[in-house]
């Protein structure tokens, strides 16, 4: 999805670096990679360690970090120009397909992204640099990133010793620490996502596992406010 | 950053969480926090003190003598401190080879975290 922006970019000093955040490991977002056939880093983050340190809580997601490797946009929803998954999903007739999954579409045509002025205030940072309107202060970086109260740090720390659990063969032990993730951080999609995906992958439907699931979740909050607006 | 043992190698520490140990106490960017003289023995960290001191929830599991240790947090914190981004070291999903983002430097990255969830 981000090759062909790279391609554009890349002789001007820019770089792509994608990040799978993925507990299923190689075998979940290989096939993705190989895919798109990418000739930029292509990164698996089993462990989420790039959601704690960067405070990524969805995705897509996007930190825009400059050539001294200092952040002058930290995590936020990121879209390359076009939203192509979007787009498919405008065209598709919902009473087409089975009612359950019917169902999470209409919530999912009502999520609201802006790839344009996402892309365009990109460009304007790789030709600007510091210069840029959309490149921040390191303080407006720090205060623009997740907030993190004990109950995020906890949050953390359960969602790891589950992940590390079911990388063991105990996913049974996994999902009690990661019941406690969801109840300490509500606001976390990641977690919640990852979680839910190994109950019941695609529509992560309410299963006995978890107290939520996607499309419930989603309609407490709205759907237009999945991913927050972008302050550009 | 789990654990299996409450004493954890100080560069295992530094790799995970980006505090290191300094003649100053724990830093981590231009924050230090004083260590008391023997919360550091024989290259390990007691991650007890550590965890009080930095304000880290520790959680165990004990069925599985386990521990994990959550980043640091308080009331007001966010999640980045300083503007530095920290230095993650990932594999590469093409080559399986591990990739260090700071080899970057010198050229503007986007870091863009998807799923296949």
């Amino acid at each position: 999805m981000w090759q062909e922006l790279r391609e554009e970019l890349h002789p001007k000093g820019f770089e792509v670096v994608t990040v799978a955040l993925d507990t299923g490991g190689v075998e979940a977002a290989k096939p993705f990679v190989d895919q798109a056939n990418a000739n930029h880093p292509s990164l698996l983050d089993e462990a989420h360690v790039v959601d704690e340190l960067f405070g990524v809580v969805n995705v897509p997601n996007g930190v825009w970090i400059d050539e001294g490797q200092m952040i002058v946009r930290p995590a936020e929803p990121a879209f390359p120009g076009r939203n192509p998954v979007m787009e498919s999903f405008e065209k598709l007739d919902v009473s087409t397909l089975p009612p359950d999954i019917a169902d999470i579409m209409v919530e999912v045509k009502k999520i609201r992204t802006d790839p344009a002025a996402y892309k365009a205030a990109l460009l304007d940072w790789v030709e600007q640099g510091a210069e840029s309107r959309y490149a921040l202060s390191p303080d407006e970086v720090v205060a623009r990133s997740q907030a993190r109260t004990d109950a995020e740090a906890t949050a953390a720390a359960h969602f790891e010793l589950g992940q590390h659990l079911h990388r063991t063969g105990e996913h049974a032990a996994a999902i009690s620490h990661w019941r406690e993730a969801h109840r300490l951080q509500p606001e976390n999609w990641t977690y919640k996502r990852q979680a839910w995906n190994f109950e019941d992958p695609v529509r992560q439907g309410h299963t006995d596992a978890y107290d939520g699931s996607w499309i419930e979740d989603v309609r407490k909050i709205g759907p237009e406010n999945y991913y927050p607006a972008v302050d550009l | 950053m789990l654990l299996d043992s409450l004493h954890v190698d100080v560069d295992d520490f530094k790799g995970r969480t980006g505090w290191s140990v300094q003649p100053q106490g724990l830093c981590q960017g231009d924050v230090c926090l004083p260590l008391p003289a023997d919360a550091v023995a024989d290259g390990r960290l007691d991650v007890q003190t550590v965890a009080e001191r930095a304000g880290m929830p520790l959680v165990h599991d004990e069925a599985h003598a386990l521990w994990a240790l959550g980043p640091a947090a308080g009331s007001g914190r966010r999640v980045l401190t300083t503007a530095q981004a920290p230095d993650v070291e990932l594999p590469d999903l093409r080559t399986g080879k591990l990739f260090r983002l700071s080899s970057l430097r010198g050229q503007k990255v986007l870091l863009l975290a998807w799923a296949s969830w």
